[in-house]
C-alpha cells in the first residue's frame, strides 16, 4: 500500500499546520510517512501545497499520482487535478465540475462549529474516516499538540468531518515507535546533543527554521540564541564564542554565506573550530526564496580568500542530519578547522517517519588541554598540524592570542617568509588526518553495478526509489551518495567506478558540480548528467524515468 | 600570580598616541588587579588593533571592523572574562559601524576603547569617518566631502549606558576613565582622541591638548540632555571625561541560564541530556 494525499491552498490559510498534524496521525496509527512542502515567497496568497504520502514500508520520496485531493481553494482543484488517479477523490467545499468530489456542506458545518479557525480540522477527519484510520488517533494527536483552549474547538471539528462520509478503505493500525522529522529539525537536535550552546544568525529561508527552534529551546537547553544584525556579525560572533570554549554555530542559505565567506578565511588562519550550516535554495542573488537547489557545492569548498583546510559534509536525510551535525563539531575541535554542513530547501523542509535517533550513538569530544608545560603556544607547529588547544582564563599565567594575520606559534603577527611557508604547511597537513576519516559516500542498489549513479546530499531519497525499481526490473544499478564531499573520498569510487559500464550524475544545478569534483579528483567522469534546476526537487519518479529514457535512447 | 603586564615591542611610529594608551590600558589592568589571563582584548585591522600583540593578555585580533561581534561571542561563552575591544575610528564607526550600532542595543558587558586620531592611519592618511568636512588627506584631494560621525551623540542615541571621551595625552585621566568602563556592568564606549603622528597633520597633539578640558565636578553625568549637549561639543572646546552614565541591564542577565548559572563554558555537555527533545517528534 502507498498512498498520497495533498492538501492545497494559499498562504495563510494554516496548510503548515495541518500537514504537521495530520502526518502525525498518519504515523501514530503505524505508517512510514513522507510530508513534502511546496511553499511560495510570500505570506497571504498564492498557491501553496503539502504532500502526505504514507505507506506500510519505509518511503524516501514522494510521488506524483495522488490519491486524495483536500482542495481549501478552487485553484488547488484545477492545477493538481490531473495527477489524482482515477479512483481517487476530491474533497473541497468548492463548486467542482468533478465526478470525484465530495463536496463538504460549509454552511451547515460553519453552523455547528462556531470557531471558523478550527475549519481544516473538519478535512483531516475526512482523510482519517476515507482510510478508515481511527478517529481516536486523530483525538489523541490534537491534545498533545494544539493549545488547551483550542483543543475542544478542534475535536468537534474533527468529529463532524470524521461522520461526513463513509470510508472507501479499512486500513489497518500497527504499533508506532517512529518519530517524524524534518532535515532542519534533526539537524537542530543533533547541533544540540553535541553540546551547541551559542547559536547565532539573521533569517534567510531555507535556515530560519534552525534559528526559530533552537531559540524555542534556549531556556530548556541553556543554549543563547542571538540574532544578529547581519551574517557577517553571525559568523564573528560565532568565533568568539568558539574561541572562548563553548561550541558555537551559524546558519544561513548561500547569500548569508557569502557574507560569512570573509569570516571564514578567517576561521582557517584562526584556527578556531566552528560548524556553518548553508542551507541552499536557488540562486544566484536572491534567486527563488522557497524553492530547492544544490547549486553552492563548489561555492563553498572553495569559498574565502587564500587557502585553509575545511570540511564539508552534505547531508543525506534527516537521520544523517542528525549524526553529521553531532559529528561535524567532533571533526572541528579535533582540527580546529571549520566544517561546513550542506543542507538545501527540500531537506530542510521535507518530513520523514525514521527510528528515534540513539544518543547514546553521540559523542562529545572537545580536544581541549588542561595544562600546557612553559609559554602556550596557539600555533605551535606539529606533524599533524594540530596544535594544543587551551581555553583562554582556564589556565593561571597563560594567554591564549588568535590571530587573523600571519603569525608565529604565539599567534604574533610576522612577516618572516620561512615561518610563513611553515605556518602555510601546518595547517595543510590537518587534511592528511582529516582524509583518513572521511566516511566513503554509501552504496546503495548492486554491489557492482553496471550502471553507477553518483549523487550527493537530498537526492538521496529520489535516487534511493529510482535504484530499487530499476534492480526490482532486474537492472544492475547502483548508487554512490556522497555525504563527506570535501575533502572527496575517493576509495569507494575508485572501486566500484573501475567496473561500471557507465557513470550517471543526479544533481539539482546546472553544471555537474559533483562531476567536476570527480573529474578533478579520480580518473573517472560521468558519462550521462540527469541535472534539474527548476527549482523543484527529484523524486524517486522522476529519476527513474529519466535513468529509463537515456537506457532507451541507447 | 601577579597582575603586572608585560609589554612587547610595538611596530607603531614614534611619537604615535597608542602609546600612551597602551601605558593607561596597563596602568588601569595593575591598579584593578585584574590577572592577565582574565582578560580578552579583542580588536580589528588598524594600528590601534595591533594592541593584543604588544601587551600580555589573552588576544584575539579579527578582521576589519569586525571587533565588536567577537567579543560579544567571548563574554557570552564565558562571563568571568573581562572583555577590553580595542580598535580604531575606522575600525569601529567605519568598516564595523553596523556592528557598533547593534553591539550598543545589547548592552553586554564589554569596555571599548577606540583610539580615534580622525585618520586612517595603516592605509595611509585616507579620511575616516570622524574626519572633519574639508580636510586634505592623502586620498580627499581637494578636502573631505562628507559631514564627520559624531560616536558619543551616536552611543548617547542609541542608548548607551556609558558614553566616554578620553585624550591619550592625559594619561592619570585616562586612566581613571578606563577603570571606571572596564568596572562599568554594560557596553562602556570610551572614545580616545589620539594623534596620528604621521597622516594627520590637521589634529595633532597640539590641536588636542588646546582644546580638551576635564568635565567640572559638578557636572551631572546622569543628565541626558546635557549629556547631548556635551557630546556635541567639539571644536574650539572638547569636554573629556564620563560625558553619560546609567545603571542599566546588561545582555547577559536577560538570560536566566546565564545570570543564575555558571558561565557557558564550564556547562558539562552530556548528550543524554537532549534526549527528551525527542518526544514531540513522536
Amino acid at each position: 500500500m502507498d498512498y498520497t494525499i495533498l492538501v492545497g491552498g494559499a498562504a495563510g490559510q494554516g496548510l503548515d499546520t495541518f500537514a504537521n498534524i495530520m502526518e502525525k496521525i498518519i504515523k501514530r496509527c503505524g505508517y512510514h510517512v513522507f510530508t513534502y512542502r511546496d511553499y511560495m515567497s510570500r505570506v497571504r496568497g498564492g498557491h501553496n501545497f503539502v504532500q502526505i504520502r504514507f505507506s506500510d514500508k519505509e518511503i524516501y520520496s514522494f510521488k506524483d499520482k495522488l490519491d486524495l485531493i483536500l482542495a481549501l481553494n478552487k485553484e488547488s482543484y484545477i492545477l493538481h487535478k490531473e495527477r489524482l488517479k482515477a479512483d481517487g477523490v476530491i474533497i473541497s467545499h468548492e463548486e467542482l465540475d468533478e465526478e470525484r468530489h465530495i463536496k463538504l456542506p460549509i454552511d451547515e458545518i460553519k453552523k455547528k462549529i462556531k470557531n471558523h479557525k478550527v475549519l481544516n480540522t473538519v478535512g483531516m477527519g475526512v482523510i482519517l474516516k476515507y482510510f478508515g484510520l481511527p478517529l481516536n488517533t486523530g483525538r489523541e494527536v490534537l491534545e498533545s499538540v494544539i493549545r488547551k483552549k483550542y483543543i475542544e474547538d478542534n475535536i468537534i471539528a474533527l468529529t463532524e468531518g470524521y461522520n461526513l462520509i463513509e470510508s472507501k478503505y479499512e486500513l489497518p493500525v500497527e504499533k508506532d515507535e517512529k518519530i517524524i522529522i524534518n532535515g532542519n529539525n534533526a539537524l537542530a537536535l543533533g547541533a544540540i546533543a553535541a553540546g551547541c550552546k551559542l547559536y547565532c544568525g539573521y533569517p534567510m529561508t531555507p535556515s530560519t527554521s534552525l534559528l526559530t527552534y533552537i531559540s524555542s529551546k534556549s531556556n530548556e537547553m541553556g543554549i543563547v540564541v542571538d540574532q544578529v544584525e547581519d551574517e557577517i556579525a553571525a559568523l564573528n560572533m560565532a568565533l568568539g564564542a568558539s574561541y572562548a570554549g563553548v561550541r558555537a554555530m551559524t546558519a544561513s542559505s548561500g547569500g548569508g554565506f557569502a557574507l560569512m565567506v570573509e569570516a571564514l578565511s578567517f576561521a582557517g588562519i584562526l584556527e578556531v573550530p566552528i560548524v556553518i550550516v548553508n542551507a541552499q535554495r536557488v540562486g544566484p542573488a536572491t534567486g527563488m526564496a522557497t524553492r530547492t537547489e544544490q547549486s553552492d557545492l563548489r561555492f563553498v569548498i572553495h569559498a574565502g580568500h587564500g587557502e585553509f583546510p575545511r570540511m564539508v559534509i552534505a547531508l543525506r536525510d534527516p537521520e544523517d542530519a542528525f549524526y553529521q551535525t553531532a559529528r561535524a563539531f567532533n571533526i572541528a575541535d579535533k582540527y580546529q578547522i571549520p566544517v561546513i554542513i550542506l543542507t538545501d530547501l527540500y531537506l530542510a523542509d521535507y518530513s520523514k517517519t525514521i527510528k528515534p535517533f540513539d544518543y547514546n550513538r553521540i559523542s562529545i569530544k572537545r580536544y581541549i588541554d588542561r595544562e600546557v608545560k612553559g609559554k602556550y603556544k596557539k600555533y605551535e607547529i606539529t606533524d599533524s598540524g594540530i596544535s594544543k588547544r587551551i581555553i583562554p582564563g582556564k589556565i593561571e599565567g597563560q594567554i591564549v592570542i588568535g590571530d587573523s594575520h600571519e603569525h608565529d606559534e604565539y599567534g604574533h603577527i610576522t612577516e618572516d617568509p620561512d615561518l610563513r611557508t611553515e605556518m602555510v604547511l601546518k595547517r595543510m597537513r590537518k587534511l592528511e588526518g582529516l582524509k583518513e576519516e572521511l566516511e566513503e559516500p554509501w552504496l546503495i542498489g548492486d554491489k557492482e553495478p553496471e550502471y553507477l549513479i553518483v549523487c550527493w546530499g537530498s537526492t538521496y531519497g529520489a535516487v534511493k526509489e529510482a535504484v530499487d525499481r530499476l534492480n526490482e526490473e532486474g537492472i544492475s544499478v547502483g548508487a554512490l551518495v556522497f555525504g563527506d564531499i570535501w575533502p572527496f573520498p575517493t576509495k569507494q569510487l575508485m572501486n566500484i567506478g573501475e567496473k561500471a559500464k557507465a557513470i550517471i550524475d543526479v544533481e539539482q544545478n546546472a553544471t555537474a558540480q559533483l562531476d567536476s569534483i570527480i573529474r578533478e579528483e579520480t580518473p573517472f567522469e560521468a558519462d550521462y548528467k540527469i541535472l534539474k534546476f527548476n527549482g523543484r526537487p527529484f523524486n524517486g519518479d522522476e529519476v527513474y524515468n529519466r535513468i529509463k529514457s537515456i537506457f532507451n535512447e541507447k | 600570580m601577579t597582575c603586572k603586564y608585560e609589554l612587547y615591542e610595538p611596530a607603531w611610529c614614534p611619537g604615535c598616541g597608542n602609546y600612551m594608551i597602551r601605558t593607561a590600558l596597563k596602568m588601569a589592568l595593575e591598579e584593578l588587579e585584574i590577572k592577565p589571563h582574565e582578560v580578552v582584548i579583542v580588536s580589528g585591522i588598524g594600528q590601534a588593533a595591533k594592541m593584543p600583540h604588544y601587551i600580555s593578555v589573552n588576544g584575539f585580533n579579527g578582521l576589519h571592523g569586525r571587533a565588536i561581534p567577537p567579543a560579544i561571542g567571548v563574554k557570552m561563552a564565558n562571563k568571568e572574562l573581562h572583555v577590553i575591544v580595542e580598535s580604531g575610528d575606522g575600525d569601529t564607526y567605519g568598516e564595523g559601524g553596523n556592528h557598533f550600532i547593534h553591539g550598543i542595543r545589547r548592552n553586554i558587558d564589554i569596555a571599548h576603547f577606540v583610539h580615534n586620531n580622525q585618520i586612517y592611519g595603516l592605509t595611509k592618511g585616507q579620511a575616516s569617518p570622524t574626519t572633519a568636512m574639508g580636510q586634505i588627506t592623502t586620498l580627499q584631494f581637494d578636502g573631505v566631502k562628507v559631514e564627520p560621525l559624531n560616536p558619543l551623540a551616536l552611543a548617547l542615541t542609541m542608548g548607551a549606558g556609558f558614553v566616554a571621551r578620553g585624550f591619550s595625552g592625559d594619561i592619570p585621566h585616562l586612566v581613571a576613565l578606563m577603570k571606571e568602563a572596564i568596572k562599568y556592568k554594560g557596553y562602556a564606549l570610551v572614545d580616545i582622541l589620539q594623534p596620528c603622528v604621521v597622516w594627520n597633520r590637521v589634529n595633532t597633539f597640539s590641536w588636542y591638548k588646546n582644546r580638551v578640558y576635564h568635565l567640572p565636578e559638578s557636572y551631572d553625568y546622569t543628565n541626558k540632555e546635557e549629556a547631548m549637549k556635551k557630546a556635541l561639543e567639539f571644536g574650539d572646546r572638547i569636554p573629556i571625561g564620563v560625558i553619560y552614565k546609567e545603571e542599566k541591564e546588561t545582555y547577559l542577565d536577560r538570560f536566566d541560564f546565564i545570570k543564575n548559572g555558571p558561565p557557558l563554558v564550564d556547562v558539562e555537555l552530556n548528550p543524554l541530556d537532549a534526549e527528551k527533545l525527542l518526544e514531540e517528534f513522536r
